[in-house]
């Protein structure tokens, strides 16, 4: 640790001749050059006029909208070239369009051999009935976990940019929340009492059934995110953060990116090289199947469901 | 089915024309909304239904959310009528800061 120096240490420094040279707070000029002193002003009238009509010519000339022929023809002119170029545009594209091959017909380049692959022998491989899903988390999982990376980033700078400290939370409380709604809104408070356990129980629904149904982590996490807010608008803060505090959310958030590093590479090392992998890939179409896929799915499910509830809460008040 | 979808995807156009021609920005974000919402159900008619579950929760739902926050930050939300409580709230306000 570095010991803070005094004051009068403090002056004596480069830094701080530097820093006051800067800010201007000290002429380094004065009493070091030889200066000569400032003329007294005194005002020619014949140059006064002079500006005086440049000055008034200038506005006529250049500023003043209505009189100005040049910027009214420039304005116009402006318009129509945006409009022109807008529309030659949308045709370029629109032609260009026209030449693609034909939504789901067999020649398209799309169609190639690491779909058939994916089609074929993807329910073999990854052991889930949901393709999509089988894809997302086991061929490409490196590329779901940069996704998950780029979220967790997301999260960290907005808090960087929105975050409040806690004293100052406390103190500006009142007059945050709820400044222009009335509090304790029956009928949101009614409707939010009979939609969010469906919502929690749709959202864990849709995570533990990725590889069965259509859904997976992403869509089910933002669900749950979703059912977090309004639970958050409609009973305030205070009840969130009985069981959603800036402590559950570093544990849940960080537990969940280790995790899927941990699982991802696990899946990735034992494959690469050979190594026996010694994930049962069990039945398709149980929910508990298809190897890695469940857990992934949990990990990004808590990532996205948490990010959401984050944004919208370091939006709102600044805080967790 | 061919004519839904064709009157959805005019929809979509006209809500992506109304949203850069609208002047308050509030009609802007609930046409914002309500594309996202036609979005989805172009998702669900193009066969791929965890898309459709997705944009509904993301687009409709949580960026809208962000929006209307961010507003209320930026106090873009214009009354049309004072009310006496939001007059006081602000008074409030004022005197707090």
């Amino acid at each position: 640790m570095s010991r803070r120096k005094t004051d009068a240490e403090y002056s004596k420094t480069f830094a701080f001749k530097f820093f006051r040279w800067l800010s201007g707070t000290k002429d380094p000029y004065v009493n070091t050059v030889e200066m000569t002193p400032q003329k007294e002003y005194k005002p020619d009238k014949e140059r006064m006029k002079w500006l005086e009509f440049e000055e008034k010519e200038a506005k006529e000339k250049v500023y003043d909208l209505d009189n100005n022929r040049v910027i009214k023809s420039y304005e116009k002119m402006y318009h129509a070239v945006a409009v022109i170029f807008c529309v030659a545009l949308a045709l370029l594209l629109l032609y260009t369009v026209s030449y693609l091959p034909r939504y789901g017909s067999e020649d398209r380049p799309t169609n190639n051999e690491v779909a058939e692959r994916y089609i074929e022998q993807g329910m073999e491989e990854t052991g889930a009935v949901n393709v999509v899903t089988g894809m997302i988390l086991t061929y490409r999982a490196f590329d779901t976990f940069g996704e998950t990376n780029v979220l967790f980033i997301a999260t960290c700078c907005v808090m960087i940019m929105l975050m409040l400290e806690e004293s100052v939370l406390e103190s500006t409380e009142i007059f945050n929340e709820r400044r222009y709604e009335p509090k304790n809104d029956r009928i949101l408070q009614g409707a939010a009492y009979v939609l969010c356990p469906v919502i929690f129980i749709f959202g864990i629904y849709v995570i533990l059934n990725g590889q069965i149904s259509p859904g997976g982590g992403f869509s089910g996490g933002s669900i749950m995110g979703a059912g977090l807010i309004l639970y958050a608008t409609a009973f305030s803060f205070k009840n969130t953060e009985r069981f959603f505090n800036e402590k559950v959310y570093k544990v849940a958030k960080i537990t969940a990116l280790i995790m899927y590093g941990l699982i991802g590479s696990y899946f990735y090392i034992t494959g690469a090289n050979g190594i026996a992998n010694h994930i049962p890939l069990g039945i398709p179409g149980h929910i508990l199947s298809a190897g890695i896929i469940l857990p992934i799915d949990i990990c990004v499910g808590i990532e996205v469901a948490c990010t959401m509830y984050a944004f919208y809460a370091l939006f709102r008040r600044g805080g967790l | 089915m061919n004519v839904v979808i064709i009157l959805l995807l005019i929809f979509l156009v006209l809500c992506a024309i109304g949203v850069s021609f609208s002047h308050n920005l509030l009609n802007s974000i609930l046409i914002f909304m309500s594309y996202s919402l036609i979005m989805s159900i172009v998702w669900v008619c193009l066969e791929s239904p965890d898309l459709a579950i997705t944009e509904a929760a993301v687009g409709a739902g949580v960026t809208s959310i962000l929006f209307f926050v961010t507003l209320k930050k930026i106090r873009g939300i214009k009354l049309e009528k004072e009310t006496e409580d939001s007059r006081i709230v602000e008074q409030e306000v004022a005197d707090f800061e």
